[in-house]
């Protein structure tokens, strides 16, 4: 089973390098950008076909490893 | 012989380098990250430092600076460019230097003084090291870790591209004295007009008998003899 | 908004303190107000707790040019120039979020120290974990070595020296002391006092969010429509923006165009506007809507409680501010006119066209509470003759073991990871008694030290104070330097405990009895009380950061051994005090009984008298005797300098191992040689300076006479074993 899950920081913390991009794309002229956000990206593959129980695993490894939830949030997705 | 040191916003060492090139009688001018026309110069600096908070990829933003168009026709019409460290990143991300450099291999940012062996003497940059000397420099960096394809790493050996070697006291080049993973401890290459180096090692830093040390000193000599 | 007694009390405020509130502005105040409050009532705010024994502290002396009271310390180091420092804590945060809390610290001190117009150029700091053996001190360490080396490295300042210390009794509670220094012109300070009315005040930096907003989130007592109760949020730093915040500042600071400036550190905009209003004995008016936000409507109780880093507050002369802007502009950075000094005297804010706040700045500055808590002495464990077995404890053994241990083990793995040379004038790196860096462009240098002895200051606050003083001081004399003045950072636990609160009193009786002889004074500091969870207070830890002149370079002194055959004597008396000493904790595993006493003349005389044997250019190498006593000292000056030596006891009067370990003060090691060791010999005997041969410097490897002999490189490995094997990396 393959998941992907997608690490963001929380809606209202700093994010320096969203910043930093957002302005250099300005400053290559895309004027329509608004705001830009950097997160990660996490392909996982598991030897696992119940899709409940893959979920909960890939759950589990985004609260305790992938993410740090003090600032961070994130998103699964089951391909 | 004149010298241009480009300054980005987030670059550090632009101050280091510029006493290292005043001090050997360099005349010196910092240029902004933002000018249009680079100063008629026969050397330019990308110094180290973190342009651009290192934000997204190290030295990709400060590619695509103004001033770069102008530095990469200098370095086209045969012109001098030095790259350290960030500078080197930056050189990387401009395509004037092939390669890429990722993250040390311990993934911890290191700063202590590593044993280098010059690899390739014949270039204006290495002129005073004599062939297989091996020189002492600081490295400090958390992205140092030089890789490209074996194809690329191969022409780079073959047509002696590669300057510096990370290497031990005694110049054993192999995995221990290999500080961040670098293929075949490449610690700075060349290009292939030999007019382009990047360099991981910061020679702007020992320059001086006080800071215990002046192996950088050579560099900054052997620009003032090749011109 | 009905202010209930539970809104006050999520406030932090006591019920006598709201009393004093309304009888102070004559008014209840509205929300906003009491926000205010809560900010610049805290604790870290006001130092209500601390204020009265603070003020007790000497903090003059002929090269002092600013003492507490403004964003940092100055001192005077001749030609003109000056140097500016301070340490500061940031304990609670860098708990809960390791990596952004050390990172934040560092940031923050650093704008103490820029905001007066001087360069930073070194920082240092003292971080303390619990046992190496609980299960979030790993995380906690490697989330805060690399926080300090995320911001300092890209500011590009190089992080120079340091302690690592660890302590069951930090645990659940950290501590992270950050320490700043800058270089300045005499003539080119710049102060954070307020002048003159209708100027302009201008906030330069990054965009205001709601970062740090804490405490219940009065904030979420306003919802927006799509309501999502807003969550406190942690502080995130930036480094890349503080860079540039750091060139725009210096860049405006070349004219004279600020008349005051400020950072926004703890309690952001509401702290720096009060503080610049209180200062200059004026009034402050602020258009809230002129406050550049990162986030869409913002409340002004969130926008004057944010926390949000790397900002500034600015008070221009008018005819500047368009100048001003093309250079924070030029930078990438916000700058935003927000309003203008007054003569009211009163801290008034404005938000779409009302006026949503107005307090009189003496009710938020001057006026705040001093406490006078109640506080218990300390009682001392009275020196116990050692019933211990001493034949089954190997000297040998007991020197690994010390050397094993984690707080005495080498730290390269941990400095490794600061850039320690950039800016080029690194003279002495990480690993030695004080860190050395120079004057740009001069011969001259400072020396700069940060130490802290906890565990000496519970067993007795007072000797503890004044050992942490003297062993500073002792290590700028260490590298050829003359000791000037000291920043310190206070941490305790709950001063409303009368045993915590008497710890902090003697911790100051100590520390101002060692300042006041010594010639040393306090130019700045902070407070960092109410470390503590569930009770368990952490020990009492005042963190020390001292700087010195070496006004030449070439008389800068090492400790790493540099000849064979010469000679190491021991200066200062050694009377084998074991209590609280690493061999009798690491090793024999007691903890109680009292710390070494120090004696303050002693102290003097000798470190004056090295002083003069270095400035005379008399000796090989020198290191100070702290933490596990004369043999570790000499273990390092043999592993630094890659050379031995062979060493015989010369006091048969206690045991072998009350004078390799013991932790008696006011001692030196030194290396002198063949040439001049007569020469020294006279001026120790001229001056009465006690001293004793040790042995003498060989090649390989440390030789006791009859009882061990070690190769220096098994001591090298085993001194720099700890850390990578803690973190696998072997």
């Amino acid at each position: 089973m393959k998941i992907s899950a997608t690490v963001t920081l929380k809606k209202e913390v700093l994010d320096p390098q969203g910043k930093v991009v957002s302005q250099t794309l300005k400053n290559m002229g895309y004027d329509s950008i608004v705001n830009v956000r950097q997160g990660k990206y996490f392909d996982i593959e598991l030897n696992e076909n119940d899709k409940e129980k893959a979920k909960k695993i890939a759950e589990e490894i985004c609260k305790k490893l992938l993410t740090n939830v003090v600032i961070e949030d994130y998103t699964i997705d089951l391909k | 012989m004149k010298s241009s040191v480009i300054v980005f916003p987030g670059s550090n060492c632009d101050r280091d380098v510029a006493v290292a090139l005043e001090k050997f009688q360099i005349k010196n001018q910092m240029v902004w990250h933002d000018e249009i026309n680079l100063p008629k110069s026969d050397l330019v600096v990308l110094p180290g430092g973190f342009s651009y908070g290192d934000y997204l990829r190290t030295g990709c933003i400060a590619s695509k600076s103004r001033i770069i168009n102008d530095v990469i026709k200098h370095a086209k019409n045969g012109g001098l460019v030095l790259g350290i460290c960030n500078g080197f990143q930056i050189l990387i991300e401009t395509g004037l230097l092939s390669g890429v450099l990722l993250r040390n291999k311990k993934l911890r940012f290191l700063s202590k003084n590593v044993f280098l062996k010059v690899i390739n003497v014949d270039n204006k940059f290495c002129l005073n090291y004599k062939k297989k000397d091996i020189i002492e420099l600081p490295i400090a960096h958390n992205e140092g870790n030089y890789f490209a394809s074996k194809e690329q790493i191969k022409k780079l050996e073959d047509k002696n591209l590669v300057a510096f070697k990370y290497c031990s006291e005694k110049g054993n080049i192999n995995k221990s004295t290999n500080p961040n993973g670098s293929s075949n401890n490449i610690a700075g290459i060349l290009n292939d007009q030999k007019n382009i180096l990047g360099i991981m090692p910061h020679p702007e830093r020992l320059i001086d008998p006080l800071l215990a040390g002046e192996d950088g000193s050579l560099m900054f000599k052997s620009l003032i003899k090749s011109l | 908004m009905k202010i209930t007694p539970e809104i006050i009390d999520k406030h932090g405020i006591k019920p006598e303190e709201y009393k004093k509130i309304i009888s102070l502005i004559e008014k209840k105040p509205n929300l906003l107000e009491l926000g205010i409050f809560s900010a610049m009532w805290n604790e870290h705010c006001s130092y209500k707790s601390s204020k009265k024994y603070l003020k007790t502290l000497p903090t003059k002396n002929k090269k002092v040019i600013q003492g507490p009271g403004e964003n940092a310390g100055v001192i005077d180091i001749e030609d003109n120039d000056a140097i500016v420092f301070k340490i500061e804590s940031h304990n609670h945060p860098s708990f809960i979020e390791p990596y952004q809390g050390a990172a934040t610290g560092v940031g923050g001190i650093l704008r103490d120290v820029f905001t007066m117009g001087a360069r930073p150029i070194a920082t240092l700091n003292s971080i303390h974990f619990g046992s190496h053996e609980h299960p979030k001190t790993k995380n906690l360490l490697n989330g805060v070595v690399s926080g300090i080396g995320g911001y300092g490295n890209c500011m590009g300042i190089p992080t120079v020296g340091g302690e690592v210390k660890f302590d069951s009794s930090y645990n659940e509670n950290i501590l992270v002391n950050a320490m700043a220094v800058g270089l300045v012109k005499k003539n080119k300070i710049f102060y954070s006092k307020a002048k003159g009315t209708d100027q302009p005040v201008i906030y330069v930096g990054s965009k205001t969010g709601r970062d740090g907003i804490h405490g219940a989130s009065m904030a979420s007592a306003e919802f927006d429509k799509n309501a999502e109760a807003k969550k406190p949020t942690v502080q995130v730093g930036d480094p890349f923006t503080e860079k540039l915040l750091l060139e725009a500042c210096l860049e405006l600071m070349k004219d004279d165009s600020i008349i005051s400036i400020q950072d926004m550190g703890a309690a952001g905009l509401t702290s720096s506007s009060v503080e610049m209003a209180s200062k200059g004995n004026l009034g402050i008016e602020i258009n809230l809507n002129k406050i550049p936000c990162r986030e869409d409507k913002m409340t002004p109780y969130e926008m004057m409680l944010s926390e949000s880093q790397e900002r500034m507050l600015l008070i221009l002369n008018s005819e500047k501010v368009e100048n001003a802007k093309k250079i924070f502009i030029k930078w990438g950075l916000d700058f935003s006119v927000i309003g203008k000094t007054t003569n009211t005297k009163n801290l008034v804010l404005n938000f779409d066209g009302e006026e949503v706040a107005n307090l009189p700045v003496n009710s938020l500055s001057n006026n705040v509470p001093i406490y006078d808590r109640k506080w218990k002495k300390n009682v001392t464990s009275i020196k116990k003759n050692l019933q211990i077995d001493f034949k089954s404890f190997k000297i040998l053994e007991s020197l690994k073991k010390i050397l094993m241990s984690p707080n005495n083990a080498e730290k390269s793995w941990v400095w490794e990871q600061y850039d320690h040379t950039v800016m080029g004038d690194t003279i002495q790196k990480p690993g030695g008694d004080s860190a050395v860096i120079r004057i740009h462009g001069k011969n001259k240098g400072i020396a700069i030290t940060v130490d802290s002895s906890a565990h000496y200051c519970l067993a007795n606050p007072v000797a503890g104070g004044k050992q942490i003083v003297s062993e500073a001081w002792r290590n700028l004399i260490s590298v050829g330097a003359s000791p000037i003045a000291i920043t310190n950072c206070l941490n305790f636990g709950n001063p409303e405990k009368d045993k915590i609160m008497g710890q902090f009193v003697e911790c100051i009786d100590g520390i101002s009895q060692a300042c006041t002889y010594l010639d040393f004074p306090v130019v700045s500091g902070n407070v960092s009380f109410y470390n503590e969870t569930q009770n368990k207070a952490i020990l009492p830890t005042p963190t020390i950061g001292g700087v010195g002149l070496l006004k030449n370079l070439n008389t800068m002194m090492t400790k790493n051994i540099k000849e064979v055959g010469s000679y190491i004597l021991v200066i200062g008396k050694t009377l084998g005090h074991l209590h609280q000493s690493e061999f009798l904790i690491e090793v024999v595993g007691i903890k109680d009984g009292p710390p070494p006493e120090v004696n303050l003349f002693n102290e003097k005389n000798n470190g004056l008298l090295v002083q003069a044997l270095i400035s005379k250019k008399l000796l090989n190498s020198v290191h100070d005797i702290s933490s596990g006593g004369i043999l570790i000292a000499l273990s390092e000056m043999c592993i630094s300098g890659n050379i031995g030596a062979k060493i015989k006891i010369p006091n048969d009067k206690i045991r072998p191992h009350e004078y390799l370990f013991g932790e008696d003060q006011s001692r030196y090691l030194i290396e002198v040689n063949e040439k001049n060791k007569n020469e020294v010999y006279k001026i120790l005997e001229k001056n009465s300076i006690f001293y004793e041969m040790l042995g003498k410097t060989q090649k390989d490897s440390l030789v006791l006479d009859k009882e061990f002999n070690i190769k220096l490189n098994n001591l090298n490995k085993l001194n720099s074993f700890w850390f990578r094997n803690y973190f696998k990396e072997n």
